[in-house]
């Protein structure tokens, strides 16, 4: 098992497991308590639009899917506290635009996208280690974001009028956190590509939620339970020959389904 | 009779949602040391009013002033229970962690420990001292209320504002919560809301009536004939047979 770690992209996939960890585990804590799992899969998607782009201007598309998926967290944000668009609403329609402006782009880019199939839907063998370092740095934003604002995310996400009322500025609050998604979802997308970031953002937190009811030790088991169950899926796909992304989302889902149906949570 | 100062004042606030009047043409001062029941039907917009004075909810007309100033601005010197369905009762946080945010001042303030002191000090006003690490799920719906109550009362505040405090407890669980109000109005005005008029208490001393337009403003004795337009049913069918009435007799 270990001689596997003498090739560089066996120790690049292992870093990646564990940076992703990181992000999801504490950005993933708010998606599933605040319940913002769907805008989350809408910015992921949209965020498609920025790879596409960066294909079309010849540059990395996870530095273009930055400015991208920012944007259209904040499009979904703004346009879903609107009287008239229901959020949801707002969520299908950048959804939709993202994955088909990508889809423009790539056409418009000279020659064909060799790799396009690797952020669709992941691959984690192929991170150079230019990612892993973006990656670092957008950990060390996110995780550094949530220490300051750690109390203020906490009071918007369990009551959001009180906040409100209180002294929070709470739809600023609730931009910066979409935005902390929007980052989390540019860590992911190298690792499970855009279809499946929503995965990682949940199950880990998901799976973790049952066994403790405070948000920080939340966020301290999710990173652990990410970090275990993504390289047990990197450790399968790679004695399998299954694709890494797809793999470690099936492991991630099987671990909820069987801690969800053994464990019965208590509520103390 | 002292003329008491008037801390929130509505006049002519018109709200409608899409198209749909929710408040038309509400006008009401509450004043300090105020014990007000605001009564109406389900979507007869007391929610509303509530969000109204909170600065929640902007009106399409009308002015509003809290504490002499904006909504915005003299929100924080109000006490807020919202309604208990609205809370997800599997949220990751702790009795302590939830009356604490009744310290709230907004980002980059922290909790000092003066706010610390004012929690313990909350939860043994609403006698939960017992139950600050408990998660809010592991606890009955008329302990949740207290909590709630308890990160009101952690601010402070000069007005409480209760949106259907009674919702959701037990008989006992409502007396005591009314004998817990009865010791607070000194130390505070008190407005509640609710559309069970059958668990209000003897001891409120002004009774609005709110059904889109606000119906009746006075004493709580005069309100017989605002209730009965308000329900458009007659008020002997409403109020009977139950412990506290709204209403004295008729003489």
């Amino acid at each position: 098992m270990l001689e596997v770690l003498q090739y560089e992209f066996m120790r690049n996939a292992l870093m990646a497991s564990v940076l992703v960890s990181i992000a999801c585990g504490v950005v993933g804590t708010y998606v599933v308590v605040k319940r913002i799992v769907f805008i989350s899969g809408g910015i992921a998607h949209a965020a498609f639009g920025g790879i596409g782009l960066g294909y079309l201007l010849g540059i990395s598309p996870i530095l273009t899917a930055i400015p991208f998926s920012l944007m259209s967290a904040v499009a979904i944000g703004v346009l879903g506290h609107r009287e008239r668009i229901s959020e949801d609403t707002s969520i299908g329609i950048l959804w939709a635009m993202g994955m088909a402006l990508g889809i423009i782009f790539i056409g418009l880019a000279p020659g064909y996208a060799p790799d396009l199939m690797s952020y669709l839907f992941g691959n984690i063998l192929t991170v150079p280690v230019t990612d892993l370092y973006m990656m670092l740095a957008l950990d060390i934003v996110i995780v550094g974001t949530v220490a300051v604002f750690y109390q203020d995310f906490l009071a918007i996400s369990f009551d959001e009028d009180f906040a409100t009322v209180s002294g929070a500025p709470s739809q600023a609050l609730y931009l910066l956190l979409l935005c902390l998604v929007a980052l989390s979802v540019v860590v992911l997308i190298r690792v499970v590509g855009v279809i499946l970031v929503v995965a990682l953002l949940t199950m880990p937190a998901a799976i973790s939620r049952q066994f403790t009811s405070r948000l920080d030790r939340l966020m301290a088991l999710s990173v652990l339970v990410g970090m275990v169950l993504t390289v047990t899926g990197l450790w399968l796909s790679y004695v399998l020959d299954l694709a890494s992304g797809a793999t470690i989302v099936m492991v991630l889902g099987t671990a909820f389904l069987l801690t969800s149906s053994l464990y019965r949570p208590s509520t103390a | 009779m002292v003329e008491e100062k008037v801390i929130v004042r509505l006049d002519g606030v018109d709200v409608s949602f899409g198209g749909n009047p929710v408040l038309d043409g509400v006008t009401l001062d509450i004043h300090e040391n105020d014990y007000m029941a605001i009564l109406g039907p389900n979507g007869g917009g007391k929610s509303t009013l509530l969000k109204v004075i909170l600065g929640l909810i902007p009106p399409d007309a009308g002015k509003v002033e809290v504490f002499d100033t904006s909504p915005e601005e003299g929100r924080r010197r109000i006490g807020y229970l919202p309604q208990y369905a609205r809370f997800d009762l599997e949220f990751p946080i702790s009795v302590n962690e939830v009356v604490l945010m009744g310290r709230y001042r907004g980002p980059f303030s922290g909790y000092t420990a003066l706010d610390h002191q004012k929690v313990t000090e909350a939860l043994e006003t609403v006698e939960m001292s017992e139950y600050g690490d408990r998660q809010i799920g592991a606890l009955s719906g008329g302990q949740l209320q207290r909590v709630l109550l308890a990160r009101a009362l952690a601010r402070e505040p000069e007005l409480l504002l209760l949106d259907e405090p009674m919702a959701s407890i037990d008989p006992d669980m409502q007396r005591s919560f009314y004998e817990l109000m009865a010791e607070l109005r000194d130390r505070m005005a008190v407005v509640m809301v609710t559309h069970d008029i059958g668990v209000m208490s003897e001891e409120v001393v002004e009774i609005a009536c709110l059904n889109r337009k606000l119906f009746h403003h006075g004493g709580a004795e005069g309100g017989a004939e605002a209730l009965e337009e308000a329900y458009a049913c007659p008020i002997q069918l409403i109020g009977h047979g139950h412990p506290h009435r709204v209403l004295r007799r008729h003489e």
